[in-house]
């Protein structure tokens, strides 16, 4: 199992290899790039902007109602609520919906490709497939920050429309919360991490795609390991970046 | 003309080609026949360079695939049209787009002339009025044929196709073959079809390659296959009660 494991890690790095190989037209890849920037990224803004502002709304309230003593100052929950969302909820936790989301759209398009010879037959016609396929994928999930800042802001601005109209704190504690103690390197921090899990985020469930043997049954069974690795590859990293980057 | 000589490949320890060595001839439709298992696909992907095989070689009008460098091998590939068995249209281009893929991806020809250039084998092909639709939105006939399209729009030396019949009706697959077959003669294309479906064999067959077991068994044309004795082509055509009463009625003259 481990030689397996090794070895499917090995094939995963040599696929980055391949990628970069004989570059598709930049005619052809500028449109290619466009449709995924479309796929990936805009019609992910939907899913992110709900899941953001109701999640930031709940850290607000759970802050607010365990806020029993009342020497601890009303100003925690927008303190709370800034720190989660920027520090874990918007970049990480986004990113496990993401590889679901994303993950398998990516996955099962790739696989069925395989699964019709329509990756046999770019190969034939001499076209480099991991670059004409993959490689607008990486490019779109470039812009997957940005995606993030808009989750880290609806997150925030969720929090602060439960605690001010839920009636658990005051509009001024909240804002005070926001920008007490703020520092910069954790939002670059934040968006370090969510630039190499979009990495992952792209070519993960691509590797998984493009490698798929069988028929129909095997692109959801390809689609669910995607999945499964692309939150452990994100989960394990955001334990070693944290690890380097914001401890002394 | 394509040369193989002596090629051999394995699978997990498998040999499914056993040193089979042909060749298949410009301007004519040879066929790779033989049962399910017997190599005819794994010597189609060896041809494609999809499988490198183990011995032997493959040459292309002379020169020899393996001894070439990745962007002579490229230049080969660029050089070939290939029909698969189940089309491998792209789902998400329009029939016009998927013709016109390998001149957008390999040439530098202006919008208009490959619009121009994907009408024309679209026509030639006889299929007017479906350039707009998605390859989901039309019969598996007219599938075959954007994929015949697609494979001459750059014209290849070279056409490869896996089973073109598979799944058509009668009448679509002798229009298939027919198209096939003129297309392989009007532009002179060495022609490679992989089947075992005996209309094709006996409709286009100029050449036929008879494989079993991973070698090559018999060669000949469809009209020697009447008077052939050899047992295992024999054995493999004249299973079906229909080829064995046509087979008399030849002989009887």
């Amino acid at each position: 199992m481990l030689i397996r494991y090794t070895s499917q890690i090995g094939k995963y790095f040599l696929m980055w290899k391949e990628i970069f190989k004989k570059p598709t037209k930049w005619s052809v890849m500028k449109g290619l790039i466009f449709k995924e920037v479309d796929d990936l990224i805009i019609d992910s803004l939907g899913i992110v902007a709900f899941i953001s502002f109701f999640v930031g709304g709940v850290v607000a309230i759970q802050t607010a109602l365990n806020l029993t003593n009342s020497f601890i100052p009303k100003y925690l929950i927008g303190f709370a609520t800034r720190q989660s969302m920027i520090l874990e909820f918007a970049p990480t936790f986004m990113s496990i919906v993401m590889a679901g989301k994303m993950g398998s759209f990516i996955t099962s398009s790739i696989g069925s490709m395989r699964v019709t010879e329509q990756i046999d037959a770019l190969e034939v016609m001499g076209v480099n497939s991991l670059n004409y396929l993959v490689f607008p994928k990486i490019i779109a999930l470039m812009l997957y920050p940005f995606l993030v800042g808009i989750s880290m802001f609806l997150g925030i601005f969720g929090g602060y429309v439960a605690t001010v109209y839920g009636g658990f704190g005051a509009s001024t504690d909240f804002i005070e919360g926001l920008q007490r103690d703020f520092n910069t390197f954790h939002v670059f921090y934040a968006f370090l991490k969510t630039f190499i899990f979009g990495m992952f985020l792209a070519t993960i469930p691509s590797f998984h795609g493009f490698y798929m043997k069988g028929g129909a049954l095997e692109v959801g069974k390809a689609s669910t390991v995607s999945f499964v690795w692309t939150s452990v590859t994100i989960i394990l990293m955001n334990y070693i970046l944290t690890q380097l980057l914001l401890t002394q | 003309m394509i040369e193989i000589k002596n090629i051999e490949k394995s699978f997990g320890g498998v040999k499914i080609l056993k040193g089979v060595s042909c060749v298949f001839e410009a301007g004519k439709t040879n066929l790779i026949i033989g049962q399910s298992g017997s190599g005819k696909t794994v010597l189609l992907k060896s041809l494609l360079g999809i499988h490198t095989p183990e011995v032997g070689t493959i040459s292309f009008d002379g020169r020899i695939y393996s001894e070439l460098n990745t962007d002579e091998k490229r230049e080969i590939r660029t050089e070939i049209g290939m029909l698969f068995q189940g089309s491998a249209l792209f789902d998400s281009m329009t029939v016009a787009e998927n013709v016109g893929f390998p001149l957008k991806m390999f040439t530098n020809d202006s919008n208009e002339k490959i619009q121009k250039r994907v009408d024309f084998v679209l026509k030639r092909v006889n299929l007017i009025g479906a350039h707009k639709k998605l390859p989901s939105e039309i019969s598996g006939g007219m599938q075959k044929r954007v994929a015949i399209a697609r494979a001459i729009v750059n014209n290849p030396k070279y056409l490869f196709c896996d089973e073109p019949n598979s799944g058509l009706d009668p009448n679509t697959a002798i229009l298939i073959d027919n198209l096939i077959k003129e297309i392989t003669e009007e532009y002179n294309i060495t022609t490679v079809v992989n089947t075992h479906d005996m209309n094709s064999v006996m409709e286009i067959g100029d050449k036929i390659t008879f494989l079993k077991n991973g070698l090559k068994a018999w060669e000949g044309t469809n009209e020697d296959i009447f008077l052939t004795d050899n047992e295992a082509i024999v054995e493999f055509v004249y299973s079906s009660n229909l080829f064995k009463k046509v087979r008399e009625a030849y002989l009887k003259g």
